[in-house]
C-alpha cells in the first residue's frame, strides 16, 4: 500500500465480510483515524415473494450490518450505516433491468462501483472529513511518476483479482482510494484476520448480484415491475436457428444470455447455445458451439484508467467476463474516441453484449468499455 | 469528549436519579407483591414513585399505571381502549405525525377490524382541531394526538382537542413522552383521559414509563399474568426503574419551569448563531409553538445523514430522521407529513437540548455546524454556490 501521512483519516467500507473487516483491523493496527461505514443499498424487505427464507444472509441484510457493527465495536472504530438505496436503485437496479430487457447481460457490480461505491460513498467520506476511502477489493492502486497518472493493477492474488469490475474508476477516485488487500493472497488475509482477532467463521463470499436472490434475475425483473405497479408486458418470442427457423417459443429475451445452453425450451440432437438475442424482434438465435466464436468486438463508453487515450493501435490482453483468462488482442482506436475495436489473436467464445471488455497490459488495467 | 444534543432520543441519568437507582438496586430487591418486610420496602418505593408521578401530572396516584416505557404506554392506551368489547367497527382519529408506537398500534387495530383516520398537519406541523372535529363519526371512540412532536418540537392543541373529545363523548389519549418535563403536563388542564410518558427522556433509565388512566376509563390489558397495577399491567414491577421515574418526577416538579427557560435561551442562542452564519437554513415548524429544547433545521443542499456523521466525528451527538432496523437513516415521516420533500426531509437535522448543555457547548456546536456544512456544501453536486 502507498505511503500515507500518519494522521490520515480513512473511511472504511465495511460489508460485514472477512475482507473488509480485516482492512479495518489492519488500518486500526497501523494507527490511522478511521470511520467504518456500511452502505445500505437495497431494502431486503422489498419483493418478499422472491425470498422463501428470511431476509438474511445476503447483501445489505441485517446480519451483515450486525457483523460489521460488531467488528467496528471490537476495534473501537466509529461506525455508521449510510443509506444509498435511492442512488443504488436509480443507477444500478434500473439500468440492470433495462439492459436485460434490451437483450444484453449487464454487470451491476461495475455500475455500483462507478456510481455508488466510488462516487456517492467517496463523496460522503470526504464530506465527513475523510482523506481516503478503503475497501476490501483485491486490486492495487499506485501513482506512476512517468505517466503522471494513477495506475490500477490486478491484485496479487490472481484468483481473487477484482479489477474486472473496477475499470470505470476515474483518476480523482483512484487518488483517494486504498485497496489494502491488493498485495495479499486470500489465505494470508485469513491468517492476518485471525492474528488480529477478526471473526472469520462461516462467512460466505459475496455473490455476484447481491440484490437478486438465488441469481434468478428474470423473476427479480418481473417482481420489480409488479412492485412498481407497472404492467410487465410479458414478451413472447421465438427461439430460432441461424437460418431463422423457429425451434420453440420463449417468454422474453431477458431469460437468455449469450453462451447459455440450458433452458432453451426444446431438446436438440446436438448441444445448442444462445449466440445472440434481439430485443426488437424478441428473437433468440441459437447455434452450435463453434458459432459462439468471435474474432473481434466493439467496446463503447471506454474509460482509460492507467493510460491516456490511445491514438494508435496497440497490443493488450482483454478480458470479456470476470472468469475469462485475458486473451491477446489488438486495441484499435475508432473515429469516436469513446469506442475501441478489439481484435483478438484467437477468436473468443461467447462475447456477450452488456458485459465489459477490460484491457490489460500484464497486471496494469489500461481501461475498459461496455461490449456492444 | 462528546457534547450531547440528542435529548429527544434519550437522556443521560441525572445525579439524583443515579443515587436513587443505586440505592434501590442495592437495598430494595424485594418483590413488591411479597408480604414480608423486604417486599414491603420495594412496595414503598413503587408507591412513593406513583405519588411523585401523579403529583407531576396533577392526577390521583390510582390513575398511574407503570409500564416498560413510552411504547408500551401508547400501545396500552390505543389497543387497550379499542380492544375492550372488540375492535370491529370502531373508529379512531389520530395524526400522521404520531410516534411509531401510536401508529403501529393503530395499524394493529385496523387489522382487528377497526378504522383509523390519520389527520394531515399543516406546514408548521400542528394538527388543526377543526380537522379533528370533522373526522368524528358516530363510531369514533378514541382520539390520539401527541402533546408535542419529537422531531420538530411542535406543540399540539391538546386542550382544545380534549374539549372536542369531551363534547363528543370520545376517549382522548395524548402521547406526552416528549412533552413531560418540558411543558406543564397537567392532565386536568389538558383534559386528557389517557396520557403516556417515558422515564428515559427525563434523565432516568430505559425500561420504565407510565400511563395516566383517568378514573373510570376501562382498558383491556395487553399482558396476562398476575394482578399487578390494578390488573392493568401484569408483571413484577421494575422497581429501580419506577423509583427512578418517581425521583425524576419529583425533581421536575421542583426545577422544570426554570430549566425550560434556561433551555429556551440556549436553543435560541444556537438557532440564531447558525441562522446568522449559514445561508440557506430554515427552521422546521417555525410557525408553531415549540418545545423549548428542540430545534429542527433544514440545510439546503446537505444530506442530514452526512452532517450527523461529521458532527459525531467532531464530538457532537445530534440526529436526523428515523433510524431503520439496520441503522440507516430514512427521511422523517413527520417532516414528510408536513409537506417537506424527501430531499428537504433528508436535509434536516434535529438538535435537542437538555440538562448537561451550556453556552460553551452550544457555541462549540454552532461552530462545528458552520464548518461541517461549509465542507459538505463544497462537495455537494446539488447545492448552488452563492
Amino acid at each position: 500500500m502507498r505511503e500515507l501521512k500518519p494522521d490520515a483519516f480513512i473511511a472504511v467500507a465495511m460489508s460485514g465480510g472477512v475482507d473488509s473487516s480485516t482492512v479495518a483491523a489492519m488500518l486500526k493496527r497501523d494507527g490511522f483515524r478511521l470511520a467504518g461505514m456500511t452502505m445500505q443499498l437495497w431494502n431486503q424487505r422489498r419483493l418478499p415473494e422472491l425470498m422463501p427464507e428470511s431476509p438474511t444472509g445476503r447483501c445489505c441484510s441485517l446480519d451483515d450490518v450486525y457483523d460489521a457493527r460488531a467488528v467496528a465495536g471490537m476495534f473501537g472504530i466509529p461506525y455508521y450505516v449510510v443509506n444509498f438505496e435511492k442512488a443504488f436503485e436509480e443507477s444500478v437496479v434500473k439500468p440492470f433491468i433495462d439492459e436485460y430487457l434490451a437483450g444484453r447481460t449487464p454487470i451491476p457490480c461495475t455500475l455500483c462501483n462507478n456510481h455508488v461505491k466510488f462516487d456517492r460513498f467517496l463523496e460522503m467520506a470526504e464530506g465527513v472529513g475523510a482523506d481516503y476511502i478503503a475497501t476490501g477489493h483485491y486490486a492495487r492502486v499506485g501513482y506512476n511518476d512517468a505517466s503522471g497518472r494513477w495506475e490500477l493493477r490486478r491484485g496479487v492474488d490472481q484468483g481473487k483479482d477484482q479489477t474486472y469490475f473496477l475499470w470505470g474508476l476515474l483518476q480523482q477516485q483512484l487518488a483517494r482510494t486504498l485497496f489494502p488487500l491488493g498485495e495479499m493472497r486470500k489465505p494470508d488475509v485469513r491468517l492476518l484476520a485471525e492474528e488480529l482477532g477478526v471473526p472469520t467463521a462461516s462467512k460466505h463470499d459475496s455473490q455476484e448480484i447481491c440484490f437478486v436472490p438465488n441469481g434468478d434475475y428474470a423473476a427479480f425483473i418481473e417482481a420489480y415491475f409488479a412492485e412498481q405497479g407497472r404492467e410487465f408486458a410479458v414478451p413472447r418470442g421465438e427461439v430460432v436457428d441461424e437460418a431463422g427457423h423457429a425451434l420453440a417459443a420463449h417468454a422474453g429475451v431477458h431469460h437468455f444470455t449469450v453462451g447459455q445452453r440450458k433452458g432453451l425450451g426444446f431438446a436438440a440432437g446436438e448441444p445448442l447455445y444462445v449466440i445472440g438475442t434481439n430485443a426488437a424482434t424478441q428473437q433468440v438465435v441459437v447455434g452450435r458451439g463453434e458459432q459462439l466464436q468471435r474474432a473481434s468486438l466493439r467496446a463503447a463508453h471506454v474509460n482509460w484508467v492507467s493510460i491516456a487515450a490511445i491514438h494508435d493501435e496497440r497490443p493488450a490482453q482483454v478480458k470479456i467476463r470476470n472468469r475469462h483468462a485475458a486473451a491477446d488482442a489488438s486495441l484499435r482506436p475508432t473515429a469516436d474516441p469513446s469506442i475501441v475495436e478489439v481484435v483478438f489473436a484467437q477468436p473468443q467464445r461467447a462475447v456477450t453484449p452488456g458485459q465489459a471488455a477490460v484491457f490489460y497490459d500484464g497486471d496494469v488495467v489500461l481501461g475498459g468499455g461496455w461490449i456492444e | 469528549m462528546t457534547y450531547y444534543f440528542d435529548h429527544n432520543a434519550t437522556t443521560p441519568l441525572s445525579a439524583a436519579v443515579l443515587t436513587c437507582v443505586s440505592r434501590v438496586l442495592r437495598e430494595c430487591y424485594g418483590n413488591p407483591s411479597s408480604i414480608h418486610s423486604a417486599g414491603q420496602a420495594a412496595r414503598q418505593e413503587v408507591e412513593l414513585a406513583r405519588g411523585h408521578v401523579a403529583c407531576l401530572l396533577n392526577a390521583h396516584p390510582s390513575e398511574i399505571v407503570f409500564t416498560s416505557g413510552g411504547t408500551e404506554s401508547d400501545n396500552l392506551a390505543v389497543l387497550g381502549a379499542v380492544r375492550l368489547g372488540g375492535a370491529a367497527g370502531k373508529h379512531v382519529v389520530t395524526t400522521a405525525i404520531e410516534h411509531p408506537a401510536v401508529l403501529g398500534a393503530c395499524a394493529q387495530v385496523v387489522r382487528e377490524g377497526a378504522e383509523v383516520t390519520y389527520l394531515e398537519v399543516g406546514g408548521a406541523g400542528v394538527v388543526n382541531p377543526d380537522a379533528v372535529q370533522r373526522a368524528l363519526r358516530p363510531s369514533t371512540m378514541l382520539i390520539s394526538v401527541m402533546h408535542a412532536n419529537n422531531e420538530t418540537g411542535a406543540i399540539q392543541p391538546v386542550a382544545h382537542i380534549s374539549e372536542i373529545a369531551r363534547t363528543a363523548g370520545v376517549l382522548f389519549h395524548s402521547d406526552g413522552v416528549q412533552a413531560v418535563g418540558r411543558l406543564a403536563a397537567n392532565v386536568q388542564a389538558l383534559g386528557v383521559d389517557l396520557y403516556s410518558l417515558s422515564a428515559h427522556k427525563l434523565n432516568a433509565p430505559k425500561g420504565a414509563g407510565a400511563l395516566f388512566v383517568r378514573k373510570g376509563v376501562k382498558l383491556q390489558a395487553l399482558q396476562f399474568g398476575g394482578r399487578h397495577e390494578r390488573e392493568r399491567r401484569a408483571g413484577t414491577e421494575n422497581v429501580p426503574g419506577i423509583a427512578a421515574l418517581g425521583c425524576t418526577a419529583d425533581q421536575l416538579q421542583q426545577h422544570r419551569a426554570v430549566e425550560s427557560q434556561r433551555l429556551a435561551g440556549l436553543r435560541d442562542r444556537l438557532e440564531s448563531s447558525i441562522l446568522r452564519r449559514v445561508p440557506g437554513v430554515r427552521t422546521n415548524s417555525a410557525g408553531a409553538q415549540r418545545l423549548a429544547n428542540t430545534s429542527s433545521l433544514q440545510f439546503d443542499g446537505i444530506q442530514g445523514e452526512a452532517l450527523v456523521i461529521a458532527l459525531d466525528l467532531a464530538g457532537f451527538a445530534v440526529s436526523s430522521g428515523a433510524a431503520c432496523s439496520s441503522g440507516a437513516v430514512e427521511p422523517s415521516h413527520v417532516l414528510l407529513a408536513m409537506g417537506l420533500t424527501r430531499t428537504e426531509a433528508r436535509a434536516s437535522i434535529r438538535f435537542s437540548l437538555g440538562q448537561g448543555n451550556d453556552e460553551i457547548q452550544v457555541d462549540a456546536l454552532a461552530d462545528a455546524v458552520v464548518a461541517s456544512v461549509a465542507r459538505l456544501r463544497k462537495l455537494s453536486p446539488v447545492y448552488e454556490h452563492a
